[in-house]
């Protein structure tokens, strides 16, 4: 380069876009103007064809016949694929094999909408049509959709496993009370905005280029290169964006990325298969609906002395990561509560839907939901307001209560007196006496209250998930490029990363361009997933930041005879003793005395370590800690209901951008508390999903927001563990904040019994549950 | 050929499928992919543009100028744009200014995965141009039928909000004769048809239309006819689209009938239909989000058959009579007497409904509806309740109860009204005709509540109407109370 650009007018100044201020998310200004580009928005060639699937219409059995001649022969078809033509790998289970990509004659059904066939046509609406004209006869058998079957016939896709301390059953018998239940939660569709999309274009080389909807481009590489038969330096994934995620785009964008690319490679020209929004709730995994049965023993205050938990989670058909969600909601099986003997044990239950997956929380939220249940019932069985039965039970550093039931000492305690600034904050004890006189006084209408803790260990439990490669260019007139590992789906992980590289070389924000998550950029990604987006590339990017800044430090000291400690970046300048360079002037000077102004950087977790085998160790880095007051009105003559007031603290150590977090909090526990009420999800007899769109499956509303609702980041409280300027993960944790939500209406369906008795009230709570479970508690009472 | 107005200038359109979306014009026509489809089938609000006609002060009472909706433009038809000005999200930036409405949703951290946020920028700058002041529950109103994933609402409420707080002047303010004249201009033109979708401009070529073409589809705001387009696939050899039919929009008062055009949207006639039945307020409010009650019509929600249909069990309970029309003749019939089977009406081949007259309320007359569903906002009931009741000193004179989603139509519960006339207005009685009920209807299960409940629940709105109608002092009404 012999021209270089010329020096931006940049005046020395305050760099104000750093770790902890409230930026703006990076493409706020796109997504109002409507410039923000998803998959579906990208100019595609000219050739471009549309990509539908044809599914099963029924749940188990064998295909006997798959005559595809009228699909091929409807208008503007162009290619039809089916399991023979595919060149290389059939299976695309992400972790265990279980997951075929399509299936031909003589197959066997697993679910009801599982892809048989793909077709590609001129035009969206005609590849649809086609898709729908397959004649296909069927061998039926028996399915189940029921957890509880599943488990007594011993149906399960992954064998059980468990964790366990001290002799739980003696315990038990030793307690001088005892309670057995059993409890079941819904799964929940990830319902993300955008749906399901990928863009495929062959290349000159046999290869893939690759746009796709997906929280791992990596494993999307992996597969699109094996399902193609051909090396992964052939293929690229790229997502700028994805319109939401939570977990449903983690495994469950591969299956269209890879038929997408197996029609452009069958077509010979550029593909997108988009799934229409009924399609996408069939035909994709969702959170594990769960039953658990426990058995606990306490004393008369409801101190826990031993509980024997069976956790059995609805898989669907097929492994995909079941073994690890079922795993998380063990590990959270204690929630914040100190277990002396404990018997966890996970089932993974197979059943005839499709294959559950990873949904914010990863299990976390069914494992702690189950022992918030228990817990409510505990409290009602001693008479005892249940905020004071948690805490009681609360993880302590006195008395050696302060390890898990997996062996993980709690190092920081967080919770008893963020929970006890919140009962201050959110005047709960004042609000449970006007509320206990307000029921008093008013037959038909109940108000109920409930604070809820949660504790939510932060990393991978698969070790080798723990890893982040991040890269950072700069360029001559001082902009830098960065890009790591990490997907944006709306949670803000592009801005914190680049305001981490902002406050690194202490430039403003505007300095730095976050380029679309590329695996020819950063290769060998882990998902973004398990809130670990921030914890890990910003990590990534902040060792890139100083290896090259290092280099400029080095090459100060060389050009200039500076004492590294002389060298500083200040206000997007970099000071060599006396003299100030602007950073573009210095960048420029580095370039003329060729010093490399690009680097990669790499981060892997520390100090984790799990041993299945006996079911103890470190899995998790540290813990994120929250908690939440939700108070609840419910109609007791139909079970309506209406969320008053929510009232939230939440640790996120030393948050990097307020704003962001305040958000993942916010609408975590929006998110979680549509679970726990009118999200569910209804199969019918023949095992198909009969609420397969957004008319039937009903997602929080703008009315469903409480009018009142406050949200604290708890002051005060880095992350004692070297994480990136010592912040916390925040993504999954406040989902389960949502929880409140459902124990404030099991709480006001409980003032029907004077607090006597617990609701019987399983999850999700829809208007009919609490209308049922006022119904029972009145004919009891 | 359809014209409409987009960006300052008339805007043709030759030779576009008759089942052609607006969303679909947009994206895939024009390349205009600010605006997103999220579902397909007017749920979620993604789609979401903003439509601005022209007044009609002689017809809709409202002030002269330019009038703005919010609609889903998924289910939209193409050919409803005649004559219309259409404004997407890419309209509302100017170089790189953004409208104060985008500015306020980025300063309040509106948007994270940003999917749903043009839509929510149209909701709210139709909300802005329409509306005097911020008020939350008018906020959630006009922002109900867009879905956010993320966000919990809670940045959005306080974008909306403090979008009030600026100037209502913007770029749209300013070209505002300029528009008036374009579109002044497009009502004189003589529309040219797009060959298998005809625009009838008075109730008498749609008469003649349907008399010679008794086949033909009849569409008013598409917001379910299009659901067959979307999500069906289907194509309409012949659609008749009458929602610019200005006689059948109008609302007017004859005597104590209010008589009300078949193809008026909802939002037009909420006004005078909650003047004179204040208990529709909260029904009309959850009908639908208001991007579905700005197209969808009071006939086309009768005519469509649906046994979960919002309105007709109040008209029922309010003895609504209808004015069929088929070429030249007309009947008039009873709301009650219209459906005949799941989904199956009396209309004949080529008749259309023309009117809805609603004998209004005396004194002693009260009408009471309720609708239950999982979720407030945009949902379908599981069951739909109105209590038609004429009280004469205590006692039940008269009384027509009927109930949507208890039966395979909208209808009447003969044996609780029977077991109500003539009684005493108290609980006891009320009771009895409640447990009635279990006489009238035999509900289905199915994902969106149990026959249990439907009956249950529906027993105790009796009882709800009972104690709201008696009893000034108890809380009863959730909404009222929170």
């Amino acid at each position: 380069m012999r021209n270089l650009p010329a020096q931006n007018a940049n005046t020395p100044g305050q760099a104000t876009s750093k770790v902890g201020a409230e930026l703006q998310h990076e493409a706020a200004t796109l997504h109002v103007s409507g410039a923000a580009r998803y998959i579906d928005d990208i100019p595609v060639p000219a050739s471009c064809l549309h990509g539908a699937v044809g599914m099963s219409t029924i749940a188990s059995g064998r295909i006997k016949r798959l005559d595809l001649s009228r699909v091929r022969q409807s208008p503007g078809v162009q290619a039809v694929l089916t399991l023979q033509d595919i060149p290389g790998h059939r299976d695309i289970g992400p972790v265990f094999p279980g997951d075929p990509l399509l299936l031909d004659e003589g197959g066997v059904v697993q679910f009801h909408g599982q892809a048989l066939f793909a077709v590609a046509a001129d035009t969206v609406t005609e590849a649809r049509q086609a898709a729908r004209l397959a004649e296909v006869e069927y061998e039926n058998t028996e399915s189940n959709l029921d957890i509880r079957h599943g488990l007594q016939e011993e149906q399960l896709v992954r064998p059980s496993h468990t964790q366990s301390r001290g002799n739980a059953k003696a315990a038990i018998e030793a307690s001088p009370r005892r309670l057995h239940g059993e409890f079941s939660s819904g799964g929940q569709e990830h319902m993300y905005l955008e749906g399901q999309v990928s863009l495929c274009i062959p290349t000159e080389d046999n290869g893939m280029m690759v746009y796709s909807s997906t929280q791992h481009p990596s494993e999307g590489q992996k597969l699109v290169a094996e399902v193609l038969g051909i090396p992964l330096h052939r293929v690229t994934v790229e997502v700028r964006r994805m319109g939401g995620g939570f977990g449903g785009k983690e495994t469950h964008a591969n299956q269209w990325a890879c038929l997408a690319a197996l029609l452009a490679w069958k077509a010979g020209c550029a593909i997108k298969l988009r799934l229409g929004r009924v399609d996408d709730f069939v035909g994709t995994g969702k959170r594990h609906p769960f039953h658990t049965e426990f058995t606990v023993g306490f004393d008369d205050s409801g101190l826990i002395q031993g509980v024997e938990m069976d956790l059995a989670g609805g898989c669907g058909y097929s492994p995909d990561l079941s073994d690890a969600i079922v795993d998380r909601a063990m590990f959270h099986a204690d929630n914040a509560y100190y277990l002396p003997a404990a018997r966890i044990t996970g089932h993974r239950v197979k059943t005839n839907a499709v294959s559950n997956t990873a949904f914010r929380g990863f299990g976390g939220p069914q494992g702690m939901l189950a022992t918030e249940a228990m817990i409510e019932r505990i409290a009602r069985a001693v008479g005892e307001d249940s905020l004071t039965v948690r805490q009681r039970n609360f993880y302590s550093a006195e008395d050696g209560r302060d390890s898990t039931h997996y062996g993980q000492k709690i190092e920081q305690h967080i919770i008893p007196s963020l929970v006890e600034r919140l009962v201050g904050t959110s005047d709960y004890w004042g609000r449970r006496a006007e509320i206990q006189e307000y029921n008093r006084q008013s037959p038909v209408l109940k108000r109920g209250l409930a604070l809820t803790p949660a504790k939510f260990g932060i990393s991978f439990t698969v070790q080798h998930l723990n890893q982040a490669g991040a890269l950072i260019h700069i360029y001559t007139d001082g902009s830098i490029q960065l890009n790591h590992g990490g997907t944006e789906m709306g949670q803000g992980l592009y801005t914190k990363v680049a305001q981490v590289v902002a406050h690194a070389f202490q430039v403003d924000i505007e300095r730095i361009a976050c380029t679309a998550t590329r695996t020819d950029k950063v290769p060998n990604t882990s998902p973004t997933a398990a809130s670990s987006g921030s914890d890990l590339n910003g990590m990534a990017a902040l060792d890139a930041a100083e290896i090259i800044k290092k280099r400029l430090v080095d090459f100060a000291g060389n050009h200039f005879g500076a004492e590294p400690g002389d060298v500083c970046f200040i206000d997007n300048q970099v000071h060599v003793g006396q003299e100030r360079y602007s950073f573009a002037e210095f960048i420029q000077l580095a370039y003329m005395n060729r010093i490399s102004l690009s680097a990669t950087g790499y981060y892997r977790t520390p100090e984790i370590h799990y041993n299945r085998d006996t079911a103890s160790g470190r899995p998790f880095f540290y813990f994120a800690n929250g908690a939440a007051v939700a108070e609840v009105l419910i109609d007791t003559l139909t079970g309506e209901y209406r969320m008053i007031r929510a009232d939230i603290c939440q640790d996120v150590g030393e948050s990097l951008n307020p704003a962001i977090d305040i958000g993942q909090i916010e609408g975590g526990f929006i998110q979680g508390a549509g679970w726990l009420t009118t999200e569910e999800l209804v199969w019918g007899e023949d095992g198909r999903l009969q609420t397969n769109s957004a008319a039937s499956y009903k997602i929080p509303a703008i009315g469903d927001t409480p009018g009142d609702f406050r949200v604290e980041l708890l002051p005060d409280s880095p992350n004692r563990e070297a994480t990136i300027f010592h912040s916390k993960a925040v993504g999954e944790p406040p989902l389960m904040l949502g929880i409140a939500v459902w124990s404030a209406l099991g709480d006001a369906v409980a003032s029907l019994s004077d607090y006597r008795e617990s609701a019987q009230l399983n999850a999700p709570a829809t208007p009919e549950q609490v209308f049922m479970a006022c119904r029972s508690m009145r004919e009891r009472n | 050929m359809v014209k409409f107005v987009l960006q300052d200038r008339v805007h043709r359109v030759e030779g576009a499928d008759p089942g052609m979306t607006v969303l679909d014009y947009l994206r895939e026509r024009l390349a205009r992919t600010g605006t997103k489809e999220g579902c397909a089938a007017g749920d979620c609000g993604a789609c979401t543009v903003v439509v601005a006609s022209l007044a009609h002060p002689e017809t809709d009472g409202a002030e002269p100028g330019l009038r703005y909706h919010a609609i889903n433009s998924c289910i939209t038809p193409l050919g409803s744009l005649q004559g219309k000005q259409l404004i997407t999200v890419e309209d509302l930036q100017q170089g790189d200014a953004l409208h104060p409405v985008q500015q306020c949703m980025v300063d309040q951290h509106g948007s994270q995965c940003g999917f749903c946020t043009p839509g929510f920028v149209m909701s709210m700058f139709a909300h802005r141009k329409t509306a005097q002041s911020a008020d939350r529950n008018a906020i959630c109103d006009a922002l109900g039928g867009n879905l956010c994933r993320c966000t919990g609402y809670r940045p959005i409420i306080d974008a909306a909000t403090a979008m009030f707080e600026g100037s209502t002047q913007d770029q749209f303010t300013h070209t505002e004769p300029h528009t008036l004249a374009l579109l002044a201009q497009l009502t004189i033109d003589e529309p040219e048809n797009t060959p298998g979708y005809d625009q009838p401009a008075s109730v008498d070529q749609l008469a003649a239309i349907l008399e010679q073409h008794p086949q033909a589809t009849l569409v008013a705001g598409g917001t379910d006819l299009y659901l067959q387009v979307t999500q069906s696939l289907q194509r309409f050899d012949h659609l008749v689209d009458i929602s610019d039919v200005a006689e059948l929009s109008t609302v007017r008062q004859e005597g104590d009938i209010l008589d009300i055009g078949a193809a008026a949207p909802y939002s037009d006639i909420r006004a005078p239909l909650v003047a004179n039945f204040p208990s529709l307020g909260e029904l009309l409010d959850r009908l639908g989000s208001l991007q579905i009650r700005n197209r969808g019509t009071i006939g086309g929600n009768i005519a469509n058959a649906s046994p979960i249909a919002d309105m007709p069990p109040a008209l029922i309970a309010l003895g609504a009579t209808m004015r069929l029309r088929c070429g030249e003749n007309t009947r008039d019939v009873m709301l009650e007497d219209f459906y005949t089977a799941y989904r199956r009406t009396i209309l004949q081949p080529g008749e259309f409904i023309e009117r809805i007259r609603i004998p209004l309320l005396a004194a002693e007359e009260s009408l009471w509806t309720y609708k239950l569903s999982k979720r407030w906002e945009d949902d379908i009931s599981a069951t739909c309740a109105a209590i038609y009741l004429r009280l004469e000193d205590g006692i039940v004179a008269d009384t027509r109860i009927a109930f949507g989603g208890m039966a395979e139509i909208p209808r009447r519960a003969p044996a609780s009204e029977n077991a109500l006339i003539g009684t005493s207005w108290n609980e006891a009685n009320v009771r009895i005709a409640a447990e009635k009920l279990t006489e009238d209807f035999h509900p289905i299960s199915d994902f969106r509540a149990s026959a249990d409940y439907r009956l249950s629940a529906s027993q105790n709105l009796l009882l709800r109407c009972y104690l709201e109608s008696s009893n000034a002092g108890t809380p009863i009404r959730m909404h009222l109370h929170a």
